[in-house]
């Protein structure tokens, strides 16, 4: 057993020196009930025992380990295995988190559901699962997305949710989780807030990846299953961090399997347009936690770019700060034309059309398998499906749909 | 080495002390030395002057305006150290309070940073997001220039915690009088009044109360237990207000000051 990692994080929400409890005072109330209630149902049976069950019933669990025949054999590298948490209920591997958050709010008798989302899947994940559980549910998004992504935002509306437009700062993600901060602050009696990804103040870092670690779990029984024993390496896209953090965490303490998160490259780290916090930006503190942060000379948060909303983010998951420093994991970056490049390759080689997100793995995931011999097995996290970027793709390629 | 937060507001004499709180290099950078010494003239004790920064996750949206303008303008610490180190020239008797957020900080470096505040003459600072848990650092820096730290109270804040705060806090307690963000508008001022009172039983410091505080009326309401009032987003909004040159901000904000003064003196 390697204590090192599998302990993490400490008692105060700690990964060494990042994550931790940045919040501010009037928060700490709720922050501190929500952990004590988290810590409590996280070893209760009958809590699990839902979870599972929804996973399954709801979710479509487990999500199968797809064996990418047409895209090894073009690789002529490594085998290429894809966990296909793009099959699950509403796209993506965000409703994983979701489900498990609600029926925390629930066990909490919280009334009220708010959340921020950058693409609008967390938003459609928490509205579905507030639709199921009844709950009134607000979710804020930036001006800016709400543009990018008009068919999400009418999803939300479908599912009975509030989308607020956030008009503040860069008006995208990390301006969207501020104001869901902000009604959280005023609300604090009858609202829990579903936080997207390993963000956020202690214990959301913790939990969001306890939630999405079903991934995981999955990949070991069915590596073991079809291959014979665990791959030898996994790659996953990385915004904040969560469904790379889901796949990731259940194989820490397995040192042979090499683990590779990818950064939004944007049009390349040269240019300052991009999302990389790990390899591009520097420590600090944003939305409750410390970790990498992408900001200015001055310290200013800085506006991100990628192809992808789910990637442009500024901040990114503690736990990814402390596995890069400590050297468990890797994060390396993929461009948007990169990206995109692997968006259409993965639709015309094997029939399934990544999110633009999922697409930076992929195309980090053809480069590892050239690069290693065809002896070695490794899996890539599509974490979702590309239907929602149908018109970026269009709109880059000056098609109109 | 006594600090000059901390005498201030002891020789008081029973008087209420009134705390302006105002972004730097708002609403443009050579209008903040005036106005700060325009607050002074008109009767505040202590001046809290607000670090602009991208991402003011605590307040409401009159200050979040406030400090995107100041940035734009070219405000960031640096600069905001720089107009305390200028006031300092003609001041040396008015205490000033640093509030804002840790990320500009720890991108200065939180050695740098105190020392370059402390040269520049401030001398207390309130980050809104570092809390007694995580401000162990900064704190041993800041005290080794003697400086202070100011720590929030919120109506949420546990006995428990509000002891844990008390025990580590410097010059004064500031007590958050609503559930929300700076500006937002319903004072429950018998509740303050209230928690207030509970809190001073708890710690020998001074104890101000801000958020919510916008005019004589409020200032009067929530003075009754409190030692100090803290106005930000209302005095933000009159600069705002005013017409774009520097003597029509600093006629409002005189008009708009000292009324709360004398309400403040009459208590
Ligand atoms: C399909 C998909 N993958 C990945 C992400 C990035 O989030 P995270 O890094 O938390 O997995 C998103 C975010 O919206 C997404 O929609």
């Amino acid at each position: 057993m390697n204590q090192e990692f599998n302990n993490l994080p400490d008692e105060t929400g700690h990964f060494g020196r990042y994550g931790g409890n940045f919040a501010s005072e009037t928060l700490f109330h709720c922050l501190e009930a929500l952990n004590a209630a988290y810590k409590k149902l996280k070893t209760d049976a009958d809590f699990q025992q839902q979870f599972k069950q929804d996973l399954a019933d709801f979710v479509g669990r487990p999500s199968p380990l797809y064996y990418a025949e047409r895209l090894t054999k073009q690789q002529q590298g490594a085998h290429i295995w894809l966990k296909r948490e793009d099959l699950n209920h509403t796209g993506a591997h965000k409703i994983n988190n979701t489900v498990g958050q609600i029926l925390l709010a629930k066990a909490m008798g919280k009334k009220r559901i708010i959340a921020e989302t950058g693409a609008g899947q967390h938003g459609v994940a928490t509205a579905t699962v507030a639709a199921r559980m009844g709950l009134e549910c607000i979710v804020y998004m930036g001006a800016v997305d709400i543009e990018r992504q008009a068919i999400n935002v009418f999803r939300m509306k479908l599912l009975g949710a509030e989308v607020r437009s956030v008009d503040s700062g860069s008006k995208t993600l990390k301006d969207a989780l501020n104001e869901a901060m902000r009604d959280w602050v005023a609300h604090v009696d009858d609202t829990f807030y579903i936080i997207g990804t390993v963000a956020g103040p202690a214990p959301y870092p913790e939990m969001v990846r306890d939630f999405n670690a079903v991934i995981g779990r999955e990949v070991r029984q069915q590596s073991m299953d079809k291959i014979g024993r665990l791959p030898d390496a996994l790659v996953a896209c990385v915004g904040g961090g969560s469904n790379a953090m889901g796949l990731f965490y259940p194989f820490i303490q397995d040192k042979e399997v090499a683990m590779y998160g990818v950064e939004a490259g944007g049009q390349g780290l040269e240019t300052g347009r991009h999302a990389a916090s790990i390899n591009a930006g520097k420590v600090g503190v944003l939305h409750g936690n410390r970790t990498y942060v992408m900001s200015d000379e001055a310290g200013q948060v800085i506006e991100t770019h990628s192809i992808s909303a789910g990637l442009d983010y500024p901040g990114v998951g503690p736990e990814h700060a402390y596995l890069n420093d400590s050297g468990r994991a890797k994060y390396v970056t993929i461009n948007d034309d990169e990206a995109l490049a692997a968006f259409h390759t993965l639709t015309k080689t094997e029939g399934i059309m990544p999110a633009l997100e999922s697409a930076h793995a992929i195309a980090y995931g053809m480069k590892l398998a050239k690069s290693l011999s065809p002896e070695q097995h490794i899996v890539v996290n599509l974490s979702g499906r590309g239907d929602k970027d149908v018109h970026t793709v269009a709109d880059i390629e000056g098609v109109s749909v | 080495m006594n600090q000059l937060l901390t005498e201030t507001l002891s020789n008081l004499n029973h008087k209420k002390a009134l705390i302006p709180f105002i972004t730097a290099g708002y609403p443009d950078p050579k209008m903040t030395l005036p106005i700060m010494h325009c607050l002074v003239e008109n009767g505040a004790d202590v001046i809290e002057l607000g670090m602009p920064f991208s991402d003011p996750m605590a307040d409401g949206p009159v200050i979040q305006k406030a400090s995107e303008q100041a940035i734009k303008q070219g405000t960031g610490l640096k600069q905001t150290l720089q107009m305390v180190y200028e006031f300092r020239q003609t001041n040396q008797t008015t205490p000033i309070v640093l509030m804002g957020y840790l990320n500009p900080i720890e991108s200065m470096g939180y050695e740098v940073f105190v020392e370059q505040a402390a040269r520049a003459g401030v001398n207390a600072v309130l980050l809104v997001d570092s809390p007694p848990e995580e401000s162990a650092d900064i704190q041993t820096h800041l005290k080794a220039h003697n400086m202070q730290q100011i720590y929030l109270v919120a109506p949420t804040t546990s006995a428990q915690r509000k002891q844990l705060i008390c025990d580590v806090a410097a010059g004064f307690i500031y007590y958050v009088a609503l559930k929300g963000v700076t500006g937002a508008a319903d004072l429950n001022t018998d509740a303050v009044n209230h928690a207030v009172k509970a809190l001073k039983a708890t710690t020998q410091l001074p104890v101000a109360v801000g958020f919510g505080v916008k005019d004589a009326d409020s200032a009067v309401a929530v003075a009754r237990e409190a030692d100090a009032v803290v106005i930000g987003s209302a005095l933000i909004k009159i600069i705002d207000a005013a017409a774009d040159n520097v003597e029509s901000v600093l006629q409002q904000v005189g008009e708009f000051m000292r009324p709360i003064r004398a309400a403040l003196d009459s208590l």
